[in-house]
C-alpha cells in the first residue's frame, strides 16, 4: 500500500510545464525550431567603427563612447533567438535602440559587427544580390507610418513585394487579393491610401507584408500611430492571423500593454543593450534589474497574467487516478494536510476534485469508486483566461480552481491566497 | 596705376579656341536641336488652327474642368481673331521643345544630385550662379556658338529655364519619406527599382511643379530670345517695341499672357493629381447619363 501511495505522489508533473503562456497561445515551446538568431550584434554610427567597438567590448557604455569618441551607439552586444511561430516583442523607450535593432535584422541598417542567422544562413555576410533575394523571399516588413505608395491602389500596394520580385500581374494580383481578404479589406482593393483611414491603411501594410508569404515578419511599431481603439482591434487581428497561420514575427513596441498582450516572449532594450528576454510572466515575476522593474511598476498584473501563468501545480494534492485505489489517495491528502485532491489520469487529463470527506464517505460504502467521490459543480478554467476574469470565480469557490489547457490537461490550481498574492506582488 | 585684368580677352580667346576645335560638336548639337524644334514647329504651325485649339480645349476639360475649358476656348479664339495664331503656335512649339530638352537633361541631373553629395554641391552652386545671371546674358554665348535663329534661342532658353526642373526633381526625391524608401528596400528593390518604382513616383508632384516652373520660365525667355531670331510671338512684341506700335504691342503681349495662363493651369493639374484626389472632372456629364446600377 505504501509503495502504491508513494508512486501516486511522485509520478509526473503537470501535463505541460515549461511554457504555460506560449502553450496557452500558440503552442510554442522551448523546443520549437530557432528561426532567427542574433549573435553579438553591434551597431555604431561611424565611418570607422573599430575604435568604438573596441571600447564597447572592453565594457564601455553608450554614453561613454559618445563622450569620448563622439560616436553614437545604436545596438550594443545584442544576442537573442526568435523561435519559429512566435511573436517576439522587442520593447524599450525611445532611444533604446529598438528601431535600429529591427532594421539590422533585414540590413536596412548595416550591422557593425556580429551575426544574424535566418534559418541558419548569415545575413550579415551575404552579398547585395543574395540579400535582395532574402528580402524578397523570406522577409516582410510593416512600418509605423504605414509607408504605402500613395500612387498605388490597395491591391497594387499589397502586390508591391511580388511586383518587385517579378511576379506576373495575374499572379501578384491573386496573391494580393487573398492577402487583402485575410486582413478584411477584400472589398477595398481599388481604393487609394488617401481614401482610407489609418487602421485600414495599416491593414494594407500588413497585407503587403503577408502577400509574398515571408518566413519572418518584421513589424516596427506597427500599431503605434493608430488610436487606442483601432490599435486594440489590430492587435486582435494580428493574434487571429497568428492562430490561423503561425508566422514568426518580430514586433517592436514602446507600449508595455501591447507587448504583454501580443508577445509570446519579450526582449527589453535599454541604452542599446538587451537587458532581459523572457515570457511576459517571467519578466513580470523576475525582472532582471531595477530598470525593468520600474517599467512594470504600473502594470495591472490581473490583465497581463493568465490563468496558466499563475496556476500552481502541487504533486501533493494531485491524485493520479487508479481505479478503486481510494485509500492511498485519502492517505496522501491526510499526510499533506490537503482537504481537496485534484484527480487526473496517467496521461494528465483532468477528471475532477475529491475531498477527504467524500473519499471517507465512499470508502465506507460497499464498492468505493472515484466517480462517486467527485465533488459536484466543479468548474475548470482555461489556461489562456486572463486573471481579471477569474476574480469572482476564485473568490466564490470553496476549493482552489483547477486550470486546464486546450486539451483538458491539468496544469494546476488557483487558490484565493495565491490569487491575492499575485495581485499584490511587487509595488 | 598700370594694372589691367583682361578677362574679356581671355574668354574671347577661349571662345575662339572652342569654335576652332569643337565646331563639329556645335554643328551636331545645332542639327539635332534644329531638327527636333523644326519637327515640333512644323506639326504645330502646320496643323489647322481649329484642330490645335480643339486639342488644347479638350486637355483643359480633361485636366482642369469645364469652366477653364471655356476660358481656354475664348482665349485661343481671341488670339486667332487678332491674327496671331501662327506666331502663337510657333511660340508654343519653341516652349515645348525647350521644356522637353530641359527635362531630358534636368530630371536625370536632379536624380543624380539627390543621390550624390559631391554632385549636389557642384550642381547647386552652378544653378545658383545661373539663376542670378540676367536673362539677356545667356543670349551672348548662344549667339557666339550657334549664330542667329531658332537653335540659339532654344538653347539659351534651355539654360535659363532648367534650374527649377533640376532643383525640384532633387528636392522631390529627397523629400520622399524615409519609411517609404525603407519599405522599397525591405521588399527587395534593387537600386533601379527603388528609383523608378518608389522614389520617382513619390517625387512626381514635386517634379511636376518643376515642369510647370520650367515651362513658365521657358515662355518668358523665348520671348526675349526673339532678339536673336528665335521667332514666334516674341518677334511681334519686338516689332511693337521697334515701331512704337501700341496696338500690335498690346495684342502680342496679351497673347503671351493668355498662352501662359493656359499652359500654367494645365501643367499645374498634373502635379496635383499625384497627391490629392482628382476633382470629378466629368461630373457634369453624369447629368446626361442614366444612373448606373450598382
Amino acid at each position: 500500500m505504501n509503495t502504491m501511495m508513494r508512486s501516486a505522489v511522485s509520478v509526473g508533473g503537470p501535463a505541460s510545464l515549461g511554457f504555460p503562456r506560449g502553450a496557452a497561445r500558440t503552442g510554442i515551446g522551448d523546443d520549437a525550431a530557432v528561426r532567427l538568431e542574433v549573435r553579438n550584434v553591434y551597431k555604431v554610427f561611424s565611418a570607422d567603427p573599430k575604435p568604438a567597438l573596441s571600447m564597447l567590448r572592453q565594457g564601455a557604455s553608450k554614453a561613454e563612447v559618445l563622450e569620448k569618441l563622439n560616436v553614437n551607439v545604436g545596438v550594443l552586444d545584442a544576442s537573442f533567438q526568435v523561435r519559429a511561430g512566435e511573436i517576439f516583442v522587442i520593447m524599450g523607450l525611445s532611444g533604446s535602440g529598438k528601431s535600429t535593432m529591427i532594421r539590422l535584422l533585414n540590413r536596412l541598417i548595416e550591422p557593425s559587427s556580429g551575426e544574424i542567422l535566418l534559418d541558419g544562413k548569415d545575413l550579415v555576410s551575404m552579398s547585395k544580390a543574395e540579400l535582395i533575394q532574402a528580402r524578397r523571399r523570406n522577409m516582410g516588413m510593416v512600418f509605423q507610418s504605414f509607408a504605402l505608395m500613395p500612387h498605388l491602389t490597395a491591391l497594387d500596394n499589397a502586390a508591391f513585394g511580388l511586383e518587385i520580385s517579378g511576379a506576373s500581374k495575374a499572379d501578384r494580383h491573386k496573391a494580393a487579393q487573398q492577402a487583402l481578404e485575410q486582413v478584411g479589406l477584400g472589398a477595398y482593393a481599388h481604393r487609394y491610401p488617401r481614401e482610407m483611414s489609418g487602421g485600414m491603411q495599416q491593414r494594407v501594410g500588413l497585407a503587403r507584408a503577408l502577400a509574398n508569404d515571408p518566413t519572418i515578419l518584421l513589424m516596427d511599431e506597427a500599431f503605434s500611430a493608430l488610436d487606442p481603439l483601432i490599435r486594440t482591434e489590430m492587435q486582435d487581428e494580428l493574434l487571429r492571423l497568428q492562430r490561423e497561420q503561425q508566422r514568426t514575427i518580430v514586433f517592436i513596441s514602446h507600449d508595455l500593454d501591447e507587448a504583454m498582450r501580443i508577445g509570446d516572449r519579450i526582449a527589453i532594450m535599454e541604452g542599446g543593450r538587451i537587458v532581459q528576454v523572457g515570457t511576459p510572466y517571467e519578466i513580470l515575476s523576475r525582472p532582471a534589474d531595477d530598470y525593468v522593474r520600474s517599467f512594470f511598476r504600473n502594470v495591472d498584473a490581473s490583465k497581463v497574467l493568465r490563468a496558466g501563468d499563475v496556476a500552481r501545480y502541487e504533486a501533493t494534492n494531485t491524485v493520479i487516478r487508479l481505479p478503486g485505489e481510494l485509500t492511498p489517495a485519502l492517505q496522501q491528502l491526510r499526510e499533506n494536510h490537503h482537504n481537496f485532491g485534484y484527480v487526473r489520469t496517467q496521461d494528465g487529463h483532468f477528471e475532477g476534485i475529491v475531498s477527504q470527506a467524500t473519499l471517507e464517505r465512499e470508502l465506507k460504502g460497499p464498492q468505493p469508486r472515484f466517480v462517486n467521490a467527485f465533488l459536484p459543480d466543479v468548474r475548470t478554467v482555461n489556461a489562456a483566461a486572463p486573471i481579471h476574469s477569474l476574480l469572482a470565480l476564485v473568490a466564490d469557490s470553496e476549493w482552489p480552481v483547477p486550470v486546464v489547457d486546450d486539451d483538458h490537461n491539468f496544469l494546476g490550481a488557483i487558490s484565493r491566497a495565491l490569487m491575492l498574492h499575485t495581485l499584490v506582488r511587487g509595488d | 596705376m598700370d594694372f589691367e585684368i583682361r578677362i574679356g580677352k581671355w574668354v574671347e580667346d577661349l571662345v575662339t579656341f572652342m569654335l576652332d576645335h569643337f565646331q563639329s560638336t556645335f554643328d551636331a548639337i545645332s542639327t539635332v536641336v534644329n531638327g527636333f524644334g523644326g519637327a515640333i514647329d512644323f506639326v504645330l504651325v502646320g496643323a489647322p488652327a481649329w484642330l490645335l485649339i480643339g486639342l488644347i480645349v479638350a486637355v483643359s476639360l480633361w485636366r482642369v474642368g469645364i469652366g477653364f475649358a471655356v476660358f481656354t476656348l475664348a482665349s485661343l479664339l481671341l488670339i486667332a481673331g487678332m491674327g496671331l495664331w501662327a506666331e502663337t503656335a510657333s511660340t508654343l512649339g519653341l516652349v515645348l521643345t525647350s521644356t522637353l530638352l530641359c527635362l531630358l537633361v534636368g530630371v536625370p541631373l536632379g536624380v543624380w544630385m539627390a543621390r550624390n553629395r559631391v554632385v549636389e554641391s557642384i550642381v547647386r552652386t552652378t544653378l545658383d550662379f545661373m539663376q542670378t545671371m540676367p536673362a539677356f546674358v545667356y543670349l551672348i554665348p548662344a549667339v557666339m556658338f550657334f549664330g542667329l535663329g531658332r537653335v540659339p534661342g532654344i538653347l539659351a532658353t534651355v539654360i535659363f529655364a532648367m534650374p527649377p526642373a533640376v532643383r525640384l526633381t532633387s528636392l522631390g526625391i529627397q523629400q520622399v519619406p524615409a519609411e517609404i524608401v525603407e519599405a522599397g528596400k525591405a521588399f527587395g528593390c534593387h537600386d533601379r527599382q527603388l528609383l523608378f518604382k518608389v522614389q520617382l513616383p513619390n517625387a512626381l508632384p514635386s517634379i511636376m511643379a518643376g515642369v510647370n516652373q520650367t515651362m513658365m520660365m521657358a515662355l518668358s525667355m523665348i520671348v526675349i530670345a526673339s532678339m536673336i531670331g528665335a521667332g514666334g510671338l516674341g518677334n511681334v512684341v519686338l516689332q511693337g517695341i521697334q515701331r512704337l506700335d501700341i496696338a500690335l504691342g498690346f495684342e502680342s503681349g496679351l497673347s503671351v499672357v493668355l498662352l501662359a495662363i493656359v499652359l500654367d493651369r494645365i501643367t499645374q493639374s498634373f502635379g496635383r493629381t499625384a497627391t490629392a484626389p482628382r476633382p470629378a472632372r466629368f461630373a457634369f456629364l453624369r447629368r446626361f447619363l442614366p444612373v448606373p446600377a450598382r
